[in-house]
């Protein structure tokens, strides 16, 4: 059965928090704090971009379990801030993990789901039985417009799988998606930051198509939401999720794990990977992981898995930095020297 | 630095592939094609370096050129490697922090960037091997 062979996760060591961006705004922190549930956000070092968060993932999942990166046969890296327009992210993490010259390569982006894209064009080129390994990453360094809603909340950070048919630590029961052309959020070609629709993302936009998708995986499957133990979903800021998932019917017991908005903020295409990350970090053989991710433009991918005996034995979780060890290593900028970090002052 | 220039060097820069002499053990990084010791007698092989190490010695740079001058004040250090080579390279960490011997492991990290319409170069730097 294809699922996850191993993986690895990315997560910078710097952060701001809610309260340093409203200082310099001269917004109400409490109140956004309370409006997203987010408290602060992770930021990349100067040296640090997509394709390097990428990497440093890809890296960590090859650590964690021996596989001959010759066998991996193609990469994709989703992410709405590669760090070229044109040249694509993926080689430089082939090169860089030693699966270059033979494999296919691409980027996607799809907003906030292009890793969960990834993931599915991988698990599609490993059944086909066109090739053994296939890598799919989600990463991003994510931009808000200094001022902007989205600049409490746009993060850095990314988590790399190995999909494959071998022992998988984990069995990827089902996938499918739901999409449909809705413009909440949006980047034209050469502008630096992103523009999107206020609340219009919210009902027609992260709730129209999570749950599309998630009851589409229930049904498919025959099963209910208490079936599993984890769930993640798309978390733009730690209400939708939340909401979402009560609108479901999964508990906060269930999605608690994944959910790392509040510490982390909003990794885009990183986000749905690094919760999983974060949840497989703690996983048992046969725990059941629901997951749905979100693209604002707008499409959601919804995935079913079950983990295996694999995980306790195919793999070496310590050789990889966890989620929570990533998220506990933290330094906090002031405002100025993030504005710095981010590239926002134009000399 | 050229394109081309810089293309050549990737898998020094990218993954520490140096090269081994397997006549006298030593391990050379940026790899060389003679061996200095054993001259016609070495045998010379490629060698991925592990990309741990400890900082031999080091700096704080606070007067930096262009390229770099956004990240300073920063700590540039010889790095013997647990191979035996030694590098001149970025340790990633407060000046405060750093300290002969200090023990360190590789990153991948940007270089620079050729201004922002030009070639962005990755490749290797150190952060404290704290694990």
């Amino acid at each position: 059965m294809v699922g996850i062979i191993t993986y690895g996760a990315y997560i910078p060591r710097y952060r701001i928090k809610v309260e340093e961006i409203a200082r310099v705004w001269g917004a109400n922190a409490a109140e956004i704090k309370g409006g997203l549930g987010v408290s602060e956000k992770a930021v990349p070092d100067y040296d640090e971009n997509t394709a390097t968060i990428a990497v440093e993932a890809a890296r960590s999942a090859l650590a964690r379990r021996a596989v001959d990166p010759a066998e991996i046969k193609a990469v994709y890296v989703g992410s709405e801030s590669h760090p070229y327009a044109v040249k694509p992210t993926a080689v430089t993490v082939g090169e860089a993990i030693g699966a270059t010259p033979v494999m296919t390569a691409a980027d996607y982006e799809f907003a906030c789901k292009a890793g969960t894209a990834g993931i599915q064009t991988a698990m599609g080129l490993v059944s086909s039985g066109m090739m053994k390994y296939a890598v799919a990453i989600g990463a991003d360094t994510a931009q808000g417009a200094p001022g902007d809603a989205l600049e409490y909340t746009a993060a850095a950070g990314g988590a790399a799988y190995v999909i494959g048919n071998d022992d998988p630590i984990a069995v990827i029961n089902h996938t499918c998606s739901f999409s449909t052309d809705t413009p909440d959020f949006w980047r034209r070609e050469g502008e630096d930051y992103p523009r999107h629709g206020g609340r219009f993302s919210g009902e027609p936009g992260y709730f129209k198509h999570v749950t599309g998708a998630a009851h589409m995986m229930l049904e498919h499957m025959g099963t209910k939401p208490a079936d599993y133990d984890y769930a993640v979903f798309h978390q733009p800021n730690a209400k939708f999720p939340q909401k979402g998932a009560a609108m479901l019917g999964f508990t906060h017991d269930q999605i608690k794990t994944g959910l790392l908005a509040p510490r982390l903020g909003n990794t885009y295409s990183g986000a749905v990977p690094l919760g999983l990350a974060a949840v497989l970090d703690v996983a048992k053989p046969g725990d059941r992981i629901f997951i749905t991710s979100y693209g604002s433009g707008s499409g959601s991918d919804a995935f079913d898995l079950t983990v295996t005996d694999a995980i306790l034995d195919k793999i070496d979780r310590s050789k990889g930095p966890s989620v929570e060890a990533m998220l506990a290593c933290a330094t906090y900028l002031d405002y100025a020297v993030y504005a710095r970090h981010k590239g926002k002052i134009k000399v | 630095m050229t394109v081309a220039r810089f293309w050549r060097a990737i898998p020094q820069r990218y993954n520490m592939v140096g090269t081994k002499c397997e006549t006298c053990g030593r391990v050379f990084f940026p790899p060389r094609s003679v061996c200095p010791h054993c001259r016609r007698n070495g045998k010379i092989v490629e060698h991925k370096c592990s990309g741990k190490g400890k900082v031999m010695t080091f700096s704080i740079v606070h007067s930096a050129s262009d390229q770099y001058a956004d990240m300073k004040p920063y700590v540039l250090a010889i790095i013997e490697l647990e191979e035996g080579a030694r590098m001149t390279t970025q340790v990633i960490c407060e000046p405060d922090e750093v300290y002969i011997g200090m023990p360190v492991k590789s990153v991948f990290r940007v270089l620079d960037r050729e201004g922002s319409d030009g070639v962005i170069h990755y490749g290797t730097k150190f952060v404290p091997d704290v694990a």
